[in-house]
């Protein structure tokens, strides 16, 4: 296996989701700064669990289907971009639905607090 | 602690954010679970890639399997696996994704770029009523 294994995955789960954007019309990458904001806290925390995993020895990478390269520590880039595209397909995938079924997801004008006035 | 433990720990921890520290409560509505089962399967796929080419390789210690084989690929279904991968990744695959979601929603219901909202498809199935690209 080539170096590029783990971010060809990457690659799969990004370029498979990213049609959404344009054909569905999701608007999440539009949406940049709110992206960000969702994103970024998902990234400190799982980093944080896979630091201390890797550290644990919970789990680990064959350096040979990896770039080699370290983002943070002992932590590879490619988990990295995991933490990064996983999400953002998360969110392509339910803005999705919402475009094509039109079903509220809680950030509604009309919806908020519904059920959860206290 | 154990990556069971832990995996059980972050669904609860996670599950508590979206009912009552967010109180985005995905967890009741339909579109949340419409949109995980798709994710879910598309996890399967990629995360079955990345195991049962054994690019991540676990340790048996930590999870309710063995560890991955030094020679081969894991089972792709039993030992506690599932597709190749620990049933644990669908613990943590499940808080990445609540907690992904929940953040989402939250930044909108507060008006961090609610809008644009998403849609309509530009091929919808009952034809398009708004066929002018705004992109």
């Amino acid at each position: 296996m080539s170096n590029f294994a783990y971010l060809g995955v990457l690659a799969f789960c990004f370029i498979g989701t990213l049609w959404l954007e344009i054909v569905l019309r999701t608007r999440v990458y539009r949406r940049w700064l709110r992206l960000i904001l969702s994103v970024a806290p998902v990234i400190v925390i799982f980093v944080g669990w896979d630091l201390y995993a890797i550290s644990a020895n919970h789990w680990t990478f064959d350096s040979s289907q990896i770039t080699g390269i370290m983002a943070v520590a002992s932590l590879p880039l490619d988990e990295l971009l995991f933490f990064v595209v996983i999400p953002c397909c998360a969110i392509l995938t339910l803005e999705a639905v919402r475009s094509v079924r039109g079903w509220t997801v809680g950030d509604e004008p009309t919806d908020i607090g519904v059920g959860d006035e206290s | 602690m154990s990556y069971t433990q832990l995996a059980i720990v972050g669904i609860l921890v996670v599950i508590i954010v979206d009912l009552w520290v967010l109180r985005t409560r995905l967890l009741t509505r339909k579109i949340f679970w419409v949109s995980y089962a798709i994710i879910v399967f598309f996890q399967l796929v990629s995360n079955g890639l990345l195991t049962g080419f054994r690019i991540v390789r676990y340790n048996g210690e930590v999870i309710i399997g063995s560890s991955t084989p030094v020679d081969g690929p894991p089972p792709f279904i039993g030992d506690g696996r599932l597709v190749f991968a620990p049933v644990e990744d669908l613990m943590f695959g499940f808080a990445l994704v609540l907690l992904t979601l929940s953040l989402w929603v939250f930044w909108g219901r507060i008006g961090v770029q609610r809008l644009p909202v998403a849609g309509p498809p530009r091929f919808s199935p009952g034809g398009n009523r708004d066929s002018e690209s705004s992109t």
